[in-house]
């Protein structure tokens, strides 16, 4: 069983939602975040996703956006993230996932790729730019190394839900509100609606993800599903504290999953 | 690729894009798929096309330059004759057409030179439309001219602070708006780019650029041109000038890629010369980019050819071997800017300057009783600050 499955399935059994962190890898060096991956873990994260940084992030807002571009200033390449999940599996038995845009996945080998994901511990990937129509780009490659393609649901998305949720692995990603990652100050989406039509096709948990950012939304909005996932709020702290923000980190990771406990 | 999977030319094409703007793109594709055969979204085009963009555009015969190259006989289609002073208003009138039987109240663009942004303005002012234009900063600056006209027709532009500050970054940020209003706008995307439908659906907008060639040259001529340039950015006045001419083997088409400084330099943005297959921009095609998939930085003196891909049933027709495609450099095109206006008394945009140097090259290898056309997409009066700043000129009183 996937790590990402067993992990979940734990959870479920337990009756405890699940809390889903992310960190830009390489930003400010991949030494940072192998200790802020430990770190989340230690403190509460259950699954950790560690964004790949792409030159055209055209998913994520402002904060994401500056952590990529500072992890590539400073040389960041894939070699180097799988490096750092070699490292992190010798420390860690707990699920990771890569977050990335497709052309780092192409670019670099599709096969290959996920072929070093099975050998270095990767247990799943999130392609915010590959949708649903486009899934065979990967899934072939991913499911013969036994690598998790996570899909997503957002919004606008309507009646794609059913097609999408019912194939969907591992868990499906919500997203909470139209536009990009980042902080909100309020939602206005219609949950109940949404998670009402994804919880009638989606066999696996459902976390919902984009604009979290402190302990009040997490508790909220855990409410309507199995677990939450957490981005830019991490980004920032490691942003401002940079080589000294474990701690930091490790303090509102640990405030979240308090608050969906 | 998946069965799923739309607009594909050969491996290129396709529809990369998050979820978030799936059922946008694919409303937009059944929209477009209703529309295009329906008599009245034809006719009122065709009535616009003709009554405000003022087409066909003329297709004039270059003596001057026909004796002075020694080869083909040389005729340019007048694209930057049309209203907004380039062949943008083709598509801008069609998608804003079709926003409007949307229902939707907001139009978004991005735009390089500022030929799109402005051609989107006009059709935004024309229809009552709320418009934004995103444009890179850099280019809001080489193009201040263009930004203005834009504000002046009633639309707000964006100068976008990131990345390159061209127009990658440009569309990055509509990209963003897009995802963020997807509810009430719509994305009019200025090149044969991004997710299917766009790329089919500019590209049948800007393909009226061919067929007017093809009937003009009838009545001129009695045949077809034997060779057809035109410059390549993302790559729509290309398409518009090349697709009626496809199954026309005998008809060589041509285009011309910025080369920058030298596309050895790496300061260029000759993706077809030195591009590798990626995904990017909602699409698969070539880009400049690095061995782990990061697009390069590109560089051009042309804002609307400096764009790290291209468009792809561009990529398709360079890998089947139907078109060529040629790089020409800053100092070449400049040249041909120079050289236009002084032989023809024609000033070309920068953009289209290239298209001129290509043919320059070409004709003269030509003979008397071939026939070249120029696509030239756009007039240069944009460009002429920027022209002279390179020729050391300052022609500004501040």
């Amino acid at each position: 069983m996937n790590r990402i499955e067993k992990t979940l399935a734990e959870l479920k059994s337990k009756g405890e939602k699940a809390l889903i962190t992310f960190v830009t890898a390489g930003d400010p060096d991949l030494d940072t975040t192998e200790k802020l991956v430990l770190k989340m873990f230690e403190s509460g994260s259950d699954i950790i996703e560690i964004g790949v940084p792409f030159s055209d992030p055209v998913a994520e807002g402002k904060v994401i956006q500056a952590a990529s571009l500072r992890s590539l200033s400073h040389g960041t390449d894939l070699t180097g993230i799988f490096g750092m999940v070699e490292k992190l599996r010798k420390q860690t038995d707990k699920p990771l996932i890569l977050m990335m845009y497709i052309n780092t996945i192409f670019r670099f080998g599709t096969e290959k790729f996920f072929t070093l994901c099975r050998e270095k511990g990767v247990d799943g990937v999130i392609v915010p730019d590959l949708p649903y129509e486009e899934r065979e780009e990967i899934k072939p490659y991913a499911k013969s190394n036994g690598v998790l393609a996570i899909s997503m649901v957002a919004p606008t998305s309507h009646q794609r839900i059913a097609d999408i949720a019912s194939e969907a692995e591992g868990f499906l990603y919500c997203v909470s509100s139209t536009g990009v990652t980042g902080t909100r100050s309020k939602f206005t989406t219609d949950f109940d609606e949404f998670f009402g039509e994804i919880k009638k096709s989606c066999k696996v948990p459902a976390m919902v993800g984009f604009g979290i950012s402190n302990p009040e939304q997490a508790k909220k909005m855990s409410g309507y599903c199995d677990g939450i996932i957490v981005g830019s709020a991490v980004v920032k702290i490691v942003a401002e504290y940079g080589k000294n923000s474990a701690d930091k980190v490790g303090e509102f990771v640990r405030s979240l999953k308090n608050a969906v406990l | 690729m998946s069965e799923t999977s739309k607009g594909r030319f050969d491996i290129f094409g396709g529809q990369y894009v998050p979820e978030t703007v799936m059922n946008a793109v694919n409303e937009l594709d059944a929209a477009y798929t209703k529309y295009k055969d329906d008599p009245d979204f034809k006719n009122e085009l065709k009535t616009l096309y003709r009554d405000y963009a003022g087409r066909p555009s003329l297709l004039y015969y270059a003596e001057k330059m026909t004796k002075d190259l020694g080869g083909a006989k040389i005729y340019i289609k007048r694209e930057d004759l049309n209203h907004t002073g380039s062949h943008k208003i083709n598509n801008v009138l069609g998608q804003i057409l079709l926003a409007k039987r949307m229902g939707k109240t907001r139009i978004i663009a991005e735009t390089g030179a500022g030929q799109h942004g402005v051609a989107t303005a006009t059709a935004c002012a024309l229809f009552g439309l709320e418009c934004q234009v995103y444009m890179g900063a850099e280019d809001a600056v080489r193009q201040s001219l263009n930004v203005y006209r834009m504000e002046l027709l009633g639309s707000s532009v964006i100068a976008v602070h990131e990345g390159t500050d061209t127009l990658k970054d440009a569309i990055n940020a509509a990209m963003r708006d897009w995802a963020e209003n997807v509810n009430t706008t719509f994305y009019c995307i200025g090149s044969v780019m991004g997710p299917h439908p766009y790329p089919t659906m500019v590209r049948d907008f800007q393909k009226i650029i061919s067929e007017e060639i093809r009937e003009q040259l009838m009545e001129k001529e009695g045949k077809l041109p034997d060779c057809v340039c035109a410059c390549v950015g993302g790559g729509s006045n290309s398409m518009g000038a090349f697709y009626d001419f496809i199954s026309d083997k005998s008809v060589r088409l041509v285009g011309a890629e910025a080369a920058g400084l030298g596309v050895e330099t790496g300061k260029h943005a000759s993706t077809i010369a030195k591009g590798t297959t990626g995904i990017f921009h909602g699409m698969k095609s070539l880009f400049l980019q690095n061995e782990f998939g990061q697009i390069d930085p590109v560089y051009s003196i042309s804002a609307g050819l400096d764009y790290p891909g291209i468009g792809p049933e561009h990529a398709m027709l360079y890998k089947t071997g139907r078109a060529e495609y040629v790089p020409i450099t800053d100092e070449e095109a400049v040249q041909a800017f120079e050289y236009l206006s002084r032989t023809e008394g024609i000033i070309p945009a920068i953009e289209s300057a290239h298209a001129v140097a290509v043919a320059q090259k070409i004709a003269p290898t030509m003979n008397k009783d071939q026939i070249l056309v120029i696509n030239l997409s756009g007039r240069g009066d944009k460009d002429v600050y920027s022209i002279a700043k390179y020729r050391g000129k300052d022609v500004v009183n501040s």
